[in-house]
């Protein structure tokens, strides 16, 4: 059974028709990615299905639960996160308390405690810096930052918007294997990103979308080396 | 001597513009919109302490309890009716609404209590005297007061859950949802914090002079906001020095018969300097772009 279920999902900005009806899935366990180029609608995709800016037509399903008209709080408490497009720390409280708030539906202290120290161990940097003001950071430990205040509420899927945008060649990588490691412990992956070739090396489906549709969906494998991608996304 | 007491009256003046500031300051950080119609919920806080304390007959302490209740219900009710529906509006739209909700309130003021003055006579504050120096009550009172009740506001906001939650919510909204955090939960606390303040500083406006009219939240609430802005609007800290510094400035230009009449334009002076120094405030973040 799909995790993610979209469905004919259409989101409007005033009159101007961002997201013109697309229906992908993602199921239990997968990494899925969407590809795409500036402005094609990622961004708007991805805040619409967690409930960040309103849908006008279709329908999201979530773990068997509609989360259509969900308000974003209300969704993410069902297990269902993001690391919004430009990381969106918040830049004036410390690392710790960014950490805290991750952990802001988690009322079970040991819980929060344990989680804490996996980040800690995952990230010494981040221990490190635990008291520093997170504004303070660099564009890659932000980057961390954000991916481990999401992941604080254990979500079954994690929805990742760019995670490798402005980032080093070198942070790149590691944020992949960030990604790669996630998915053995057993998180479901949506994945947005620009980087088309790196995206679908770790994807187990793929969709891309163009200007609010969606045109071409297959196996990370398949997508990589089909003409129109090679073409449009991967240089060649 | 002299200045002494003059440093204490600005000091005790002063918090009372704080609490009228952090109101402001607090809806603005969280909500990003200017509410006008705060200044008059002082009012309505003083109309309450009237028919309570006055008409009622009730017990200082009481009334004042009861006006907290009432201004924090009046503000979220303000909240939801008005500005809600206009979330994601134009600021102007919710601008203009905050004024026309500042002439609704004071409009239904007039229409229930008339337009002359009511008294509120609450304690029988007089003077203390601690050697040769004479300090009135109502100074110590209003300055412990608004003192614990500014440690204890920022205890809450850097202690609590909640607090922290209206930390995130203020600096970025959706990043906040996505924390699970109900957005609209905290803007209600919001409010509901801001109104209880405004009703404290209408308790310390009628224990230094009684009347009690529509505009009484009016020329406070304005410079209240400039206080706000001062100290750089959306910054806690900010609003209580700008609601401190303002007293001062307003107790020194007082005692010299040569300046005090042109109180109110220095303290409209400063903001206009303060703006054209450092635009975001004495104490306010200048935003910081990362991409």
């Amino acid at each position: 059974m799909a995790m993610l279920e979209v469905k004919d999902l259409q989101v409007y900005y005033g009159v101007i028709c961002a997201l013109k009806g697309i229906s992908f899935e993602v199921n239990e366990g997968e990494i899925v990615s969407l590809i795409g180029a500036n402005g094609a609608g990622k961004t708007t995709m991805m805040q619409s299905v967690v409930g960040i800016i309103p849908k006008k037509g279709g329908s999201v399903v979530f773990d068997g639960k509609d989360i259509t008209k969900m308000p974003c709080h209300k969704i993410v408490q069902l297990g269902m996160t993001q690391v919004p497009e430009g990381r969106r720390i918040f830049q004036e409280l410390s690392v710790y308390e960014n950490l805290m708030m991750g952990a802001y539906t988690v009322r079970n202290q040991q819980q929060f405690k344990e989680d804490l120290e996996s980040v800690f161990e995952r990230f010494p940097r981040l221990a490190e810096r635990r008291n520093q003001i997170a504004g303070t950071l660099s564009g890659g430990e932000q980057q961390m930052l954000a991916m481990s205040r999401a992941l604080m509420i254990r979500p079954k899927l994690l929805m990742l918007d760019e995670p490798s945008m402005g980032l080093a060649p070198i942070l790149v990588d590691q944020v992949f294997e960030i990604i790669k490691e996630l998915h053995k412990q057993g998180t479901t992956i949506l994945l947005v990103e620009q980087n088309a070739s790196k995206a679908l090396e770790i994807s187990d489906r793929a969709y891309v979308l163009e200007t609010g549709k969606i045109t071409l969906s297959g196996t990370g494998a398949e997508l990589a080396s089909s003409d129109e991608v090679r073409k449009a996304y991967l240089g060649g | 001597m002299k200045f002494l007491e003059t440093l204490l009256n600005g000091l005790s003046s002063g918090s009372t513009y704080a609490m009228i500031a952090l109101g402001y300051t607090m809806v603005y950080g969280i909500a990003k919109m200017l509410n006008f119609a705060h200044g008059d919920v002082i009012m309505v806080g003083g109309y309450t302490l009237f028919v309570t304390a006055m008409t009622m007959g009730m017990h200082p302490l009481v009334a004042l309890l009861l006006a907290v209740i009432c201004c924090a219900i009046l503000g979220v009710t303000i909240e939801k009716l008005a500005y809600k529906p206009l979330r994601g509006a134009s600021p102007l739209a919710v601008l203009i609404t905050a004024i026309g909700m500042s002439y609704l309130l004071q409009s239904m003021a007039q229409m229930i209590f008339g337009s002359a003055d009511r008294m509120v006579r609450l304690f029988d504050l007089g003077k203390i005297n601690i050697g040769s120096f004479r300090i009135s009550a109502y100074t110590v009172v209003t300055l412990s007061c608004s003192a614990v009740i500014m440690v204890a506001l920022s205890l809450f906001v850097k202690y609590t859950r909640i607090g922290r939650a209206m930390i995130a919510v203020s600096e970025d909204k959706a990043a906040a949802q996505l924390m699970g955090i109900n957005v609209n939960f905290i803007i209600t606390i919001t409010f509901a914090i801001g109104s209880a303040l405004a009703a404290f500083a209408g308790f310390f406006m009628v224990l230094k002079s009684p009347p009690v009219n529509s505009t009484l939240g009016a020329m406070p609430g304005i410079k209240a906001f400039t206080a706000a802005v001062i100290g750089g609007i959306g910054s806690i800290p900010g609003a209580m020095l700008g609601g401190i510094l303002m007293g001062v400035v307003e107790s020194f230009a007082q005692t010299s018969p040569v300046i005090a009449p042109f109180t109110v334009a220095i303290e409209f002076s400063i903001l206009i300097v303060i703006l054209l120094v450092r635009p975001s405030g004495i104490l306010g973040k200048k935003r910081r772009e990362k991409v």
